[in-house]
């Protein structure tokens, strides 16, 4: 931090200016006139809201994309089947037993079964040929999609929010103050926040498992170097099955926690593949940190965009990502 | 291929290392299939009816010129972008926003031999500024970008009503009348999507023995050497990005003369998709693989529904055997239909095998 202050003194004073911005924007009550110019205050903090929580559901679904790409240089382009999926699983669990975490658990297992199954009976036979596997991942997805499309139909799915989940809470950020003076705060739908929190405790404790523990500490010297790692006598195979394995997890997850605040229905999957890869690329590849920040921009510019210039939304989304190729093509924190 | 090859750069792609044509010199001037293809793909009016010429040969063709454009950056340069289909989809919404349409507040109405070339001119200019941003990375990086910019588009002309028309797009594209001849009349329609697509195989197989395309597939099996060599290297990658993108567009302005309308659902994720797999099933080393491979797929796409009624299966798995077949096609050849057929020829003559292997790597 202070070195990249030191070596860009510039770009940080602008970083600095940005964030007081951003914050005296969310914190402070609108004089009248940037509500005449902007709009009302509550339209900006639900979009931002949106924007957070949406990027939580991103990093989700990116994280385990970035994992395993940085790993095994794997672009799974079937990742958002395994979303999909996920989202099936979880809504399948969800509907018949009612228990919203339950399907959380069951989705996690099944799509890491099948990221198993993916790693130990495709992906081995091909090591090394990355484009042979990207080129797999390709069939997979369609035929996923089929699959799919065959067994659930092309309907619309929503997964129920459990009842202690429903309904809108008082966050204390004022949005405006009424002619009596009588404060009004921002009420938001608390299933999002929770949803938000618990992505940002998975993110949390996955940095943690990566950077405190034995493992963590295999998968990084892996992404490294994953030939050295292998000659130091690490049994790599079973590294790779495990960050499959979690990968493809997350993704299951992220199934289930698109379905319970979107829905889910066949072409889904596309849209969070690119989801996944527009962050990934912004953030990084193989940096979950990376992956929790480009999360973040992406979600933050889908959000704001799609109100404040609701034809040009997806531009936005995409003029950030010819920005970062420009200026930084490795990715904002990537460190190659 | 003149330039060595350099065992530190395996990385590149498995299929281009794979056998090259025996003939590099020359273009199939000696190989009597070529001239007997050519000659019923001419004389081919004659003998299919309006439904086989169009939807079948016509729709070959068209979707083989796109995959071309992809060969020639894949093959010979080791690109494999995945937005030529958004390349060849902005080329149409072009023609149809410049030319004459149905939708007479968006199109402009101008007439086709100034709609084309400005939506042919803005096409290439779209695909290189895409190959500028693919090239500052590499390897399947490129897929990665050029599979965002494919889907941005399709979200976007999705989203936008001013010049896209939203999902519904843009219908009764106007088509060319001149010389008292209708060109979409089904008969004139073919040949002009038959000498386009001529033009542009040999183009490709010209500019492959050309030396851009040499420094191009120099570029591919080793870019650090021909950067020490003085080559530019991103230069000759954008250039091939621009070739491919005016080829792509081409193929863009005949598809949408084709369908005579235009929409999101054309250059969808899904189409982009399947112009990657049209490459690789037919086989991405040589510019004839694309037609194989949209032939098989167009075969596959018009008749598979009816063939799975028929043996007993829901029809609408379509895409299901789709995917397999392109699964199977990647697990077992890496050069495609072509490299199925060569291994097949080659096991049918044993005792020529170490001959004909030798020519091949030149």
């Amino acid at each position: 931090m202070i070195r990249f202050v030191e070596r860009h003194p510039a770009w940080a004073l602008i970083v600095i200016i940005a964030v007081a911005v951003a914050l005296w924007l969310i914190f402070a009550v609108w004089p009248p006139g940037l509500e005449e110019a902007v709009g009302r205050k509550r339209v900006f903090l639900n979009a931002v809201f949106n924007g957070i929580t949406l990027g939580g559901l991103y990093f989700l679904v990116a994280s385990g994309f970035t994992l395993i790409f940085g790993l095994m240089r794997n672009v799974n382009l079937a990742h958002g089947s395994l979303y999909l999926f996920g989202g099936y699983v979880g809504y399948a669990i969800s509907a018949s037993t009612g228990s919203w975490i339950l399907s959380f658990i069951v989705a996690f297992i099944l799509t890491a079964l099948v990221g198993v199954l993916l790693q130990v009976v495709v992906f081995r036979r091909m090591e090394g040929q990355d484009l042979r596997q990207t080129m797999v991942t390709i069939g997979l997805s369609i035929v996923f999609a089929d699959l799919m499309l065959w067994a659930c139909g092309g309907d619309f799915y929503q997964i129920q929010t459990p009842s202690w989940l429903i309904g809108p809470i008082d966050l204390p950020l004022l949005t405006a103050i009424k002619s009596s003076g009588e404060p009004v705060y921002l009420r938001y739908p608390l299933v999002r926040l929770v949803i938000f929190l618990a992505s940002v405790i998975i993110g949390v404790a996955m940095w943690l498992a990566l950077n405190r523990t034995r493992i963590g500490m295999i998968i990084r010297a892996g992404v490294d170097d994953r030939d050295i790692l292998a000659a130091t006598g690490v049994r790599i195979q079973v590294v790779f099955v495990l960050v499959f394995a979690l990968g493809a997890g997350l993704a299951g997850i992220a199934g289930v926690v698109g379905g319970t605040f979107q829905s889910l229905s066949p072409g889904e999957d596309i849209r969070f593949l690119l989801a996944s890869l527009v962050v990934v690329i912004v953030g990084g590849m193989g940096s979950i940190p990376g992956a929790a920040l480009g999360a973040l921009i992406i979600g933050l510019a889908e959000q704001l965009g799609s109100v404040y210039i609701p034809t040009y939304a997806i531009v936005v989304t995409f003029l950030i990502m010819v920005l970062v190729l420009a200026v930084r093509p490795q990715g904002l924190l990537a460190r190659r | 291929m003149s330039v060595t090859h350099d065992a530190g750069i395996q990385v590149r792609k498995a299929a281009s290392l794979a056998e090259r044509p025996a003939a590099r010199g020359s273009p199939d001037i000696n190989n009597p299939a070529a001239w007997i293809v050519a000659i019923i793909l001419l004389i081919m009016p004659l003998i299919a009816n309006g439904f086989f010429l169009i939807e079948i040969f016509a729709t070959t063709l068209i979707l083989g010129t796109i995959a071309l454009s992809l060969m020639f950056l894949a093959g010979y340069g080791g690109m494999v972008s995945l937005m030529q289909l958004t390349i060849a989809g902005f080329c149409a919404y072009m023609v149809a926003v410049f030319g004459a349409s149905g939708n007479a507040n968006i199109s402009l109405g101008w007439p086709w031999w100034l709609a084309v070339p400005m939506a042919l001119t803005l096409a290439t200019i779209f695909g290189t500024l895409g190959g500028a941003l693919a090239v500052r990375t590499e390897g399947i990086y490129t897929i990665m970008i050029t599979l965002a910019i494919g889907a941005a588009f399709y979200y976007f002309t999705n989203q936008n009503w001013a010049i896209f028309n939203g999902h519904t797009g843009i219908n009764n594209v106007a088509t060319p009348h001149f010389w008292g001849v209708n060109w979409r009349w089904d008969i004139p329609f073919y040949y002009v999507v038959l000498a386009v697509a001529a033009i542009c195989y040999f183009a490709v197989d010209y500019v492959s023995r050309a030396p851009f395309g040499l420094a191009l597939q120099g570029v591919r099996d080793n870019p650090r050497r021909m950067a020490a060599l003085g080559f530019n290297v991103n230069a000759h990658r954008v250039a091939a990005y621009a070739v491919a993108s005016f080829i792509a567009g081409l193929a863009g302005v005949l598809q949408v003369w084709n369908y005579r309308q235009i929409s999101p659902g054309t250059v969808s994720v899904g189409a982009c998709i399947d112009i990657l797999i049209i490459a690789i099933v037919g086989g991405i080393t040589r510019p004839v693989g694309p037609y194989i491979g949209a032939l098989v797929f167009v075969l596959l796409r018009t008749f598979a529904l009816d063939f799975l009624v028929k043996i007993g299966l829901d029809g609408n798995r379509f895409r299901l055997l789709i995917g397999l077949g392109f699964l199977a096609i990647v697990f077992w050849s890496s050069d495609g239909v072509i490299g199925l057929w060569q291994r097949w020829r080659r096991s049918q003559r044993p005792q020529a095998d170490g001959a004909g292997g030798g020519r091949g790597h030149g």
